[in-house]
């Protein structure tokens, strides 16, 4: 092992990485080092809920999406996803998932839902409806 | 334009509301997410970057280009189309950052405690008040530690008047579903209240 001058660590199929390393890819290399989505620039809350477009455009051998951004299209057809469930599921930092769907959403895949803003709670219909499904749960 | 694409997921009118869960570390929050929520609690990860950097100084960290602070959280689907979101907060006061994301549009909080560290929940309780988000605090009832009412804590914390105070063991399901109950009952007075001061 210490014969080895640390130039030749990649000879010979030499792991000089495990498990324990963590990624090898910085993360945002996913987002071509981007770490703001595009130009639409909506931050996407953890709760912002992604639906596939089912009028999107056929992304077979589109070469615009990698392979992370067709993961997130699979998480998607089942069912819609909150963005935190896509990060959780794809096992990617949600910073990068935001681009990615950033993407998504531009060439027209997938739809977001905005979240509800700060001064407008839902109405109490609604809130009466979470306090008698909590109590059925 | 992606503005049509954004207005367009609303008319299926899919709705989905966010409760905070935060507290001291090791109070519970990941238990209390865990016992309510349909899921296995997931792990979502936020990655710092520039705006890590400026309050973290942990020695040893700085040849990372990035570190990461994880969340827990959970889910309740009250029926299609509206779901609930339970997101257990970074227990690190260098993460508020990540707190200030997370209050966004937040229906309301849970600040769970431990009467044998009551200091420990102190931050989130000031968080809370200081941004006007409707909060109940739980007191996490561990085996052995001395019980105090509701009254008590509320005096030790100093609570706002009507800041609901609940004893519950973090572990169980219908005692988490009960925590839930009283903060979305409070969430929805508070509310009312605050359209009511607005227009008179």
């Amino acid at each position: 092992m210490t014969e080895k001058p640390p130039g030749d660590l990649h000879d010979e199929g030499s792991q000089w990485y495990d498990g324990e390393a963590g990624p090898l890819v910085r993360p945002y290399a996913m987002t071509g080092g981007r770490t703001q989505p595009g130009p639409t620039g909506v931050p996407f809350d953890l709760i912002a809920l992604v639906t596939l477009d089912p009028a999107a455009p056929g992304m077979d051998g589109d070469s615009a999406l990698g392979p992370e951004h067709r993961t997130l299209i699979e998480l998607c057809r089942t069912e819609t996803q909150s963005v935190a469930e896509l990060a959780a599921d794809a096992d990617l930092p949600v910073g990068v998932v935001r681009v990615l769907l950033g993407d998504l959403l531009e060439l027209g895949c997938v739809t977001v839902s905005r979240p509800v803003p700060p001064a407008h709670l839902p109405d109490e219909r609604i809130l009466r409806e979470v306090i008698e499904g909590l109590r059925a749960l | 334009m992606a503005s049509e694409h954004v207005e367009a997921a609303d008319d299926i009118s899919a709705l989905a509301l966010k409760i905070l869960v935060a507290g001291g570390f090791g109070v519970g929050k990941t238990t209390l997410v865990g016992s309510v929520s349909e899921i296995r609690p997931l792990r979502t990860e936020e990655l710092l970057s520039e705006a890590g950097q400026l309050v973290d100084d942990t020695d040893g960290v700085d040849r990372k280009v990035t570190t990461t602070v994880a969340m827990d959280f959970g889910r309740i689907t009250i029926r299609s189309g509206l779901a609930l979101y339970l997101f257990g907060t970074p227990g690190q006061d260098r993460f508020w950052f990540i707190w200030d994301e997370l209050s966004q549009g937040a229906l309301g909080a849970v600040v769970l405690a431990d009467t044998r560290r009551l200091e420990d929940c102190f931050p989130a309780v000031d968080y809370f008040e200081h941004r006007r988000i409707p909060f109940v605090v739980a007191v996490n009832c561990f085996p052995g530690a001395r019980p105090y009412g509701a009254q008590d804590v509320s005096r030790a914390l100093d609570l706002d008047q009507g800041t609901p105070v609940v004893l519950c063991d973090a572990r169980d399901r219908d005692s988490g579903k009960e925590v839930l109950i009283r903060l979305v009952e409070y969430a929805g007075r508070m509310h009312t209240a605050r359209l009511l001061d607005s227009v008179s």
